[in-house]
């Protein structure tokens, strides 16, 4: 289909002022958060309520359009970058709060919503929606119900999936379809909510979702114990699980990571430490209190070279500089950044970081690991210069290394930052031909033409 | 001649126009994080928008994807220099001056844009722009009407260039620099200190230079006011006409060396950044960097002057209001001045200091921003004006006549009843008040 037809029917759809088609325009929405993904679409789409969108996919599904659909644009796995040029579907418009149920505790919204607005509106109420990715205050809910975000809290709250109960979605061929809702036991039916959420924008548009809220907890405490070896780092979170205690968050740091922290920010971070754990459990004051001292217990017996409390809320935030500005310090060091999320289950944890430090030795290549070490799902976090051909090599061999050696130890490409394209190549290594053969078939049964984001999450099928 | 000029051209006639800035802007990761904060993606959500967005169409550039068009032009135009994504940049980018190194590269490759042009044509000739300032003066009451208790005036008649409902500041029949001697003598001075009024303070709210006078003089300070200072050429360096800003800086520099003082003194965030920034506007140019460093040295912002060298506290009038306080972009992101005039307002009697929820975020002035895209700084502005509405309070204090003028446009507009000062004024209402006793 000619360009000019594709913009003056898009036009028809959602009204001039909604769609974007200028160069310069196109170009800003070429790419997204992970590095090296630039493809021009032909047509950025904007539209307004879910007809809008049923119309575009019928025009799109009809003449064969690749779509993707596209909220903030910050995810980093190229989910949203037009890899096949066409549309992209800017779902922003859709920016409402329709509805606070506080008798289910449900939220109805619509996928243009950033997430920290949900949890700044839903505050006051003394709830909390926990899926809290590092771009909360940037994500749309659309993003993260299709990259089945996780973040600090997924220990003990969960991921996305756990929240989203109900969604609306709009098919390829323009259908718009309702799955789930305010039911909290809901079997009638395959489980279309869970197939939607973290598909990637592959199966369908997600336009509105029914969310799970949960009380605030009403007290925390908080810790940071510093380790002299892996091994002991391993062994504590280990065994703070096997002692049945399920901490809001425990964080891990790398020797890499500390030392890089501790360079630009000089908080007196302890530069020769193997590891730093970062705990934080959460609840009713007397249950807290009760593991609070049982954690401490724990640690201690696992050789924690220093343990420290925080004091004060304000003390905390001192307390978790390290983990917070791990990220930012890390990718200070060189100009591209990519951030991996591999994940093994929790008790091999330690085996990964060795392969993860090797694979840096190896190649020559610099990477920090941070994450969230009570679900085993770690952030090697490898800094390059994507202009440099040689170092990009090398970087992908590292990344091979690490990616095979999670495979290996039972875990996962990604725990939560999803497949798009960056890890396309490995996911035969994980899920097997016949497995790519079941998800292969799903796509093409709800997508025959393949116009959703075309090429990711499973590739060409 | 093709008005166009492509990537590989401009890198051809000057290799040096974003090339040099190729390894800054490589340092953007693309996160995305800017978008939480910047006031212009939080109405458009556009992407082009945000910092983000307009680093990598730079990028685009850079490498020969895009060439510099109108339409780049106009995205880099839709910047509030608030500085807010460089302040939030986990890799430390900072966007604000790479968007001037894009609107640079666009005047190069294109020209200054007409309007721009006759404006800027205008503050380069430092005695035409007073007189026609002057001249304005003298006549608004003929072109504006006053809006009584506001300071503030609406347009008559239909002004080029600016919204027919728009609430502006005044312009004064005399400005300040006329209304007083050179130099204002206090016996057995503590400080001599000259006072860079700023073309706003100058020519629209004397009110404000007032005040600033009356406080230094009650504390002892001699005060200077040198009649040749120019605009700091804030306006020309944020469009990118880079090489006129610093001809301004130049004869300010110059103005201000013929003055043996101890400070140099403003009241409006934005020229004291400016001031304090000629060394690095002028860095090509290790000599007048030098005499700019000078300078520099001297500058302060009023609060942070008082702070630092000590105000009289002990004859001050009460001020029985609410009071509230915007923290203009350039005070908190650029000079980083938040404390000192808080300090001030709360050391004056009977105020009530009620914090606004986000005080630091931009009203959406932005300077000329809000002339060329009045309906999107008006947006912003709405959200400043409801959390103003929110404390209750009587008087908002900015230290900044531009974000004065725009947040009384936007109480006018919302029909609140507030008044916006700078905080130096009810310290100088203060005085006032204490004699009365």
């Amino acid at each position: 289909m000619e360009k000019d037809q594709l913009i003056a029917e898009m036009k028809k759809i959602v009204g001039e002022e909604n769609v974007l088609h200028s160069k310069e325009a196109l170009y800003s929405y070429s790419y997204d958060a992970t590095p090296g993904h630039v493809y021009m679409p032909d047509v950025v789409v904007s539209p307004g309520n879910v007809q809008e969108v049923s119309a575009i996919l019928k025009f799109a599904n009809e003449h064969k359009i690749p779509v993707y659909p596209r909220g903030s644009g910050t995810n980093l796995s190229a989910g949203t970058a037009p890899l096949k040029g066409g549309i992209v579907l800017l779902m922003l418009r859709f920016n409402k709060i329709l509805d606070l149920d506080l008798e289910n505790l449900i939220a109805e919204v619509e996928v243009g919503v950033v997430v920290q607005d949900i949890n700044d509106y839903v505050a006051p109420h003394g709830l909390i929606y926990p899926p809290d990715p590092g771009t909360v205050k940037t994500a749309s809910l659309g993003g993260t119900i299709n990259e089945n975000s996780g973040g600090l809290r997924g220990l003990k709250y969960g991921i996305t999936k756990n929240y989203v109960q109900g969604l609306e979605v709009v098919l390829a061929n323009g259908d718009i379809i309702h799955t789930g809702g305010k039911n909290v036991k809901d079997v009638s039916g395959y489980d279309m909510t869970k197939l939607f959420t973290g598909s990637e924008g592959t199966l369908g548009v997600v336009t509105k979702a029914y969310l799970k809220l949960v009380p605030k907890p009403e007290a925390q405490a908080s810790m940071i114990a510093v380790f002299n070896t892996l091994e002991d780092a391993g062994n504590a979170v280990s065994d703070i699980i096997a002692a049945k205690i399920i901490p809001a968050t425990m964080e891990i740091l790398d020797n890499a990571s500390i030392r890089t922290v501790e360079d630009f920010m000089h908080v007196g971070l302890p530069t020769d430490a193997a590891a730093i754990l970062l705990l934080e459990v959460d609840g009713h004051p007397v249950i807290v209190a009760d593991e609070k001292e049982k954690v401490l217990e724990v640690l201690k017996k696992n050789n924690a070279a220093e343990v420290t409390l925080a004091k004060s809320p304000e003390h905390k935030e001192q307390l978790w500089t390290a983990r917070r500005m791990a990220l930012p310090c890390l990718a200070k060091l060189r100009p591209t950044t990519f951030v991996e999320d591999a994940t093994v289950p929790r008790s091999k944890l330690t085996q990964f970081l060795r392969i993860v430090t090797k694979a840096a030795k190896d190649y020559n290549v610099t990477i920090g690991t941070f994450g969230h070490a009570g679900d085993g799902n770690m952030h090697p976090t490898i800094v390059c210069d994507l202009r440099d051909e040689e170092e990009m090599e090398r970087v992908h061999k590292a990344m091979d290394d690490i990616f095979r050696g999670a495979v290996e130890l039972g875990g996962t490409l990604s725990g939560e930052h999803g497949i798009g394209l960056g890890k396309l190549p490995w996911m035969e290594l994980q899920h097997g031909k016949e497995g790519m053969n079941a998800m292969k078939a799903i796509k093409r049964a709800l997508d025959p033409n393949l116009i959703l984001n075309p090429g990711k999450l499973i590739g060409e099928c | 001649m093709a008005n166009e000029i492509t990537a590989e051209e401009i890198n051809k006639h000057d290799a040096t126009l974003l090339k040099d800035i190729d390894d800054a802007l490589a340092n953007c990761m693309k996160c995305g994080n800017c978008q939480a904060g910047c006031p212009i993606y939080r109405e458009t959500r556009k992407e082009f928008s945000v910092a983000r967005g307009k680093i990598s169409l730079m990028q685009a550039i850079l490498s020969g994807k895009l060439e510099i068009t109108k339409e780049f032009d106009s995205m880099m135009a839709q910047c509030l220099t608030c500085k807010t994504c460089a302040a939030n940049c986990p890799c430390g980018v900072k966007a604000d001056e790479l968007i001037l190194r894009g609107r640079h590269a666009t005047i190069k490759a294109r020209g200054l844009n007409p309007i721009k042009k006759t404006v800027f044509s205008l503050l380069s000739n430092r005695p035409l722009f007073n007189t026609v300032l002057r001249m304005g003066g003298m006549f608004g009451w003929l072109t504006f009407k006053d809006i009584p208790d506001k300071n503030a005036v609406l347009s008559r008649l239909p002004m080029p260039g600016m919204d027919p409902n728009r609430a502006t500041a005044p312009l004064a029949a005399t400005p300040l620099r006329s209304e007083f001697p050179p130099v204002i003598k206090v016996d057995n001075p503590k400080h001599k200190v000259a006072f860079f009024t700023g073309c706003t303070i100058n020519f629209m709210y004397t009110d404000m230079g007032k005040a600033v006078i009356d406080v230094l003089t009650e504390n002892g300070n001699e005060v200077i006011l040198p009649g040749a200072q120019h605009c700091c050429g804030t306006p020309v360096h944020v469009s990118g006409a880079f090489e006129l800003a610093n001809e301004m800086a130049k004869h300010n520099i110059e103005v201000f060396e013929r003055f043996e003082c101890d400070y140099i003194v403003g009241a409006c965030g934005s020229c004291v950044e400016a001031l304090k920034d000629y060394p690095k506007w002028l860095a090509d140019e290790p000599d007048w960097a030098a005499r700019a460093q000078a300078i520099a040295d001297k500058v302060r912002e009023i609060s942070q002057f008082l702070v630092e060298t000590g105000y009289k506290t002990d004859n001050l009038g009460a001020i029985n209001k609410t009071v509230t306080m915007h923290d203009p972009c350039h005070m908190v992101r650029g000079i980083h001045v938040t404390e000192q005039p808080r300090e001030i307002l709360k050391s004056i009697p009977g105020i009530n200091f009620v914090e606004m929820k986000e005080h630091d975020r931009c009203c959406g002035s932005g300077g000329s921003f809000s002339l060329a895209h009045y309906e999107l700084s008006r947006q912003i502005n709405d959200r400043k004006c409801e959390n103003i509405k929110a404390t209750n309070a009587d008087y908002v204090c900015a230290s900044c006549p531009s974000c004065r003028m725009h947040i009384t446009d936007g109480i006018v507009q919302n029909k609140m009843p507030q008044v916006v000062y700078h905080p130096i004024q009810l310290l100088a209402e203060s005085y006032k008040l204490g004699k009365q006793k």
